[in-house]
């Protein structure tokens, strides 16, 4: 279909559009999503044009027709050609418009021959991604929401990217054919970035597929688009696309960073360091569910904790194996044992807790190993 | 047949055990009102929050509650008992019956429902919280890891199924067996005919749905994994299942809202109504075409492609005899003798808004455009467009229109128009800029969303307040007419009005048709 569908409204809707207020779709930035757009806005002008010829007839009318101008109503109440016209022109109007929508659909399923593979995995209330290698040597990582609680409650005055903020985006490389593998730990999910045109459903025990070819460098931000819970608005997607040369560094540092974090892991850390993690920790990974002054939610408070207080081996296991059965998830799998050990530290230190007790990076492998 | 000439019982048994037609239809119609009342203040609350970006008022699980019952409540508890109480009232009048067929299974009908949403309700009060797994409940969202409310809500799903299975039932019987002689199937009011294909669709999903509530509970509690992988269940299956039910619901809300202005489009034109037999059968087949189009709700759940194609088409379709009903309606005001008394303003009102939202339906179909639109604000303003715009607008011109025939008193004109535009431009100023933020990304059901949506949400905000407000204007306009209102003894009221209930004694008395009506004239026809 022509480009002249989206000149005329693109010129129309620019005319008003602050970055601010946006009225449209966004074209994107990839192939397929100025394909959709181009589809989009096909459609929207024939129902513009239908509606205005319809709307304009109905107006006349009863601009026209009224009783209190005297007009005497005719009695026809019948005509098979109309009715067979109005039929038939619109089912014709319908062929027109599967025609761009079938081949559109079939390139969005063409999902062969992609040069890199992430495995996309939805957790309440934060994505996991898992590039896939074959030599097995994954780089694995959860994006969580960096937007602080003081900005949610309207303590402080909300950033740019409020909301729309992650510790650690997706990194791809473009001009690559990147597919995603889209799967979900918990509940359903929906992985949704707007300018990519990737939108997919993210469902516990099956894989759906979906890719992309990003042509440009940049940031682009997305968000869960499948109620999943509580904190469902607090999930989003955020897809940095750098240079294939970019892309090959970035992986390099993250493999040797994983592997500096297990020489760290060795090492004893002071009460300073551990609390200060420690704190970072807890306001990605805990503060959703525990509450900023540790006074439960979902979850239940950490101030005054018995648990908390108590014996550290079981402080411990409920945070590492998590509680069957309930929304407190193993954070063995999602933290590492620096984190693990920073964050059980700040829990029994803060929030008035002040046991004293200092947990090691060790103390946590010795657990995890026994 | 003698006995049968008394008026009312009286005090609360009257309502209680009554099995007058006319009686139930009042009573549903009351409770469908306090419902929308109830569910508008949900809306209220979900306004509020979203005034502002940051997190105002509530919680987000709170607000996941509110959202939930805010959609359960008004589908199922105002929009869908507000037309079974017209129904109540006016097909036996409008085919020369004198009751509904089972007056019995008619008080059941209606006396289970007050429990089911007095049940569904207490649920904000229990441990956990209500339901917050929004008016669709996936699982496993709905199950796992639902609030230990999911069980009382399940048993309210039931009877409300049980409900609206025994109203339907009633409905069919009565129309195919009650007619006046001389009422041939093609002489029916539309109203009658939209209702009769309801009917059906309603007994055929209904049931769907109580499976799927169902398979949570055994999920639940006993131990089964229909919608859980881990057992060799598919979460997907529970959408299936649901869409099943859950598109023929939109038609079994919107089909008697086409009946409403099928009738009051004609009368306010002073003109019959062009091609009856056309709309007859576009009726028959969207209710047809609602079966094979679920899962166009599903677009992103990673269907084969195939599939897509399929529910693509086949959705594409529906907007053929949809297309034909408008063309309809504008053919039957084209050179008729037009005035524009309240109950015809609601009905252009429906007219305009309903073929906007059917435009966005269109847009939504195209799968590949879908992948954009789904599960955005861009769904949440087309589907008010449909339900609001489309059920609750023609449901209130059937009140304007009816009202001074059932109480003999004529309600305020100038009130009513006044509620007309508030309602008009206050549903326009909410939802309107909803198709934008939902084209520029914002999903729905979120408690809190980005800074480049702040400008419309707050407009959206504001309609809704105004739009809220103009629904206390109309419970006081339609209280002052039956207390005051100026009274009508004519039998047409409208001049332009066709149809048997129009030759019945104003106000309706409490049994009409006893002796059955001949019908000569076709439906409709002066
Ligand atoms: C998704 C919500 C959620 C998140 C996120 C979460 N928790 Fe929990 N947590 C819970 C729930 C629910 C419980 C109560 C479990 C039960 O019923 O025993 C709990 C219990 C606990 C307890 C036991 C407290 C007690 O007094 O019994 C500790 C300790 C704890 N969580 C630590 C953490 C830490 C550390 C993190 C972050 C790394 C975290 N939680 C993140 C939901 C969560
Ligand atoms: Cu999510």
């Amino acid at each position: 279909m022509g480009r002249i569908f989206s000149g005329v409204p693109l010129a129309l809707f620019a005319s008003f559009t602050a970055a601010q207020n946006q009225v449209n779709m966004s074209p994107g930035v990839t192939e397929i999503g100025a394909d959709i757009f181009e589809l989009h806005m096909l459609i929207m002008w024939i129902c513009v044009v239908i509606g205005v010829a319809v709307f304009a007839v109905m107006f006349y009318s009863i601009y026209a027709h009224r009783k209190s101008r005297g007009h005497e109503a005719s009695q026809f109440h019948e005509s098979t050609k109309v009715e067979i016209a109005w039929t038939v022109v619109p089912f014709l109007i319908l062929i027109a418009m599967a025609v761009p929508a079938t081949s559109t659909l079939l390139e969005v399923y063409d999902n062969d021959e992609a040069e890199l593979d992430v495995l996309i995995t939805g957790h309440q209330w934060k994505w996991k991604y898992e590039y896939l290698d074959e030599t097995g040597e994954n780089i694995s990582f959860f994006s969580n929401l960096t937007t602080p609680q003081e900005e949610i409650y309207n303590t402080e005055a909300k950033g740019d990217h409020y909301l729309l903020e992650v510790d650690e985006p997706l990194v791809i490389p473009t001009n690559t054919k990147v597919r995603f593998l889209i799967t979900a730990n918990d509940v359903i999910h929906s992985w949704w970035v707007p300018e990519l045109a990737v939108k997919r459903d993210a469902i516990p025990g099956f894989i759906n597929e979906a890719w992309t070819r990003v042509p440009q460098e940049g940031i682009y931000r997305g968000q869960c688009t499948e109620l999943c819970g509580a904190y469902h608005g607090f999930m989003p997607v955020v897809v940095h696309a750098v240079s294939p040369e970019e892309f090959q560094a970035w992986q390099a540092a993250k493999r040797g960073a994983a592997q500096a974090e297990s020489q760290l892991a060795l090492q004893t850390l002071s009460a300073d360091e551990l609390m200060a993690q420690g704190k970072a920790v807890y306001e990605t990974a805990c503060v959703a569910c525990h509450g900023a002054q540790g006074e439960g939610g979902i979850g239940n408070a950490i101030a005054g904790s018995s648990v908390v207080m108590g014996d550290l081996s079981q402080h411990m296991a409920i945070v590492a194996k998590g509680v069957a059965g309930t929304a407190m998830q193993a954070f063995d799998a999602q933290l590492n044992e620096v984190e693990l050990a920073a964050v059980l530290t700040y829990q029994r230190n803060a929030f008035g807790n002040n046991t004293g007790d200092i947990v090691q990076p060790g103390d946590v492998t010795g657990m995890n190993n026994g | 047949m003698g006995d049968h000439h008394h008026g009312p019982a009286t005090g609360v048994t009257r309502w209680l055990f009554t099995t007058n037609h006319k009686d139930i239809g009042t009573m549903y119609l009351w409770f469908s009102f306090a419902m929308f009342l109830l569910g508008g203040f949900f809306a209220m609350v979900i306004r509020a929050e979203l005034f502002q970006p940051g997190m105002q008022l509530v919680e987000p699980a709170f607000f996941n509650q509110m959202t939930t019952l805010h959609g359960l409540v008004m589908v199922f508890g105002a929009i869908m008992p507000s037309f079974v109480g017209l129904a109540n009232w006016l097909i036996p009048m409008m085919i020369g019956a004198p009751d509904m067929a089972l007056p019995r299974m008619n008080n059941w009908s209606f006396w289970i429902l007050p429990p089911a949403f007095l049940m569904l309700a207490s649920t904000l009060f229990m441990e956990g919280g209500a339901p917050a797994f929004g008016w669709t409940f996936y699982a496993p969202l709905s199950t796992t890891y639902a609030p230990p409310s999911v069980t009382f809500f399940i048993f309210a799903i039931h009877i409300l199924g049980v409900s609206s299975i025994m109203g339907s039932i009633n409905i069919i019987a009565t129309v195919m067996n009650m007619r006046a002689p001389g009422m041939t199937y093609m002489k029916m009011p539309m109203f009658v005919w939209t209702w009769l294909i309801t009917a059906f669709l309603l007994v055929a999903v209904m049931p769907v749905l109580a499976g799927a509530v169902t398979m949570m509970l055994m999920d639940i509690h006993f131990g089964t994994s229909f919608f859980s992988a881990a057992g060799g269940g598919d979460p997907v299956l529970f959408q299936h299942i649901f869409w099943f039910f859950g598109h023929p619901e939109v038609y079994i809300i919107i089909l008697p809202a086409f009946g409403v202005v099928s009738q009051i489009i004609p009368a306010f034109s002073r003109k019959p109504l062009f091609g009856y037999a056309s709309m007859v059968y576009a009726t028959a087949s969207i209710a047809f075409l609602s079966f094979v189009v679920w899962a166009h709700h599903m677009y992103t759940v990673g269907m084969p492609v195939a599939g897509e194609l399929f529910f693509m088409y086949a959705t594409m379709l529906i907007a053929v005899p949809t297309g034909v009903k408008v063309f309809n309606w504008i053919s039957t005001m084209w050179r008729g003798s037009l005035s524009f008394e309240t109950p015809m303003l609601f009905s252009i009102g429906f007219l305009v808004l309903f073929t906007l939202g059917g435009f966005t339906g269109l847009m939504l179909s195209i799968a590949p455009a879908d992948f954009q639109y789904h599960d955005t604000y861009f769904v949440v303003a087309h589907f008010h467009y449909v339900m609001v715009a489309g059920a609750v607008f023609s449901m209130t011109a059937a009140v304007y229109y009816w009202l001074p025939k059932w109480c003999g008193r004529m309600y305020s004109e100038s009130m009513g128009k006044i509620h007309f535009w508030i309602s008009f431009i206050g549903f326009n100023i909410t939802f309107f800029p909803q198709h934008f933020v939902g084209l520029a990304g914002m999903p729905r059901r979120i408690p809190d969303y980005a800074l480049q949506f702040a400008d419309f949400n707050m407009m959206s905000s504001i309609g809704a307040f105004i739009y809220g407000a103009s629904q206390l204007l109309f419970l006081y306009n339609v209280i002052a007419t039956i207390v005051s209102g100026e009274r009508v003894s004519d039998e047409k009221v409208w001049d332009g009005a066709e149809g048997l209930e129009w030759t019945v004694p104003t106000p309706a008395p409490y049994h009409t048709f006893e002796e059955p009506p001949l019908v000569s004239k076709p439906a409709g026809t002066f």
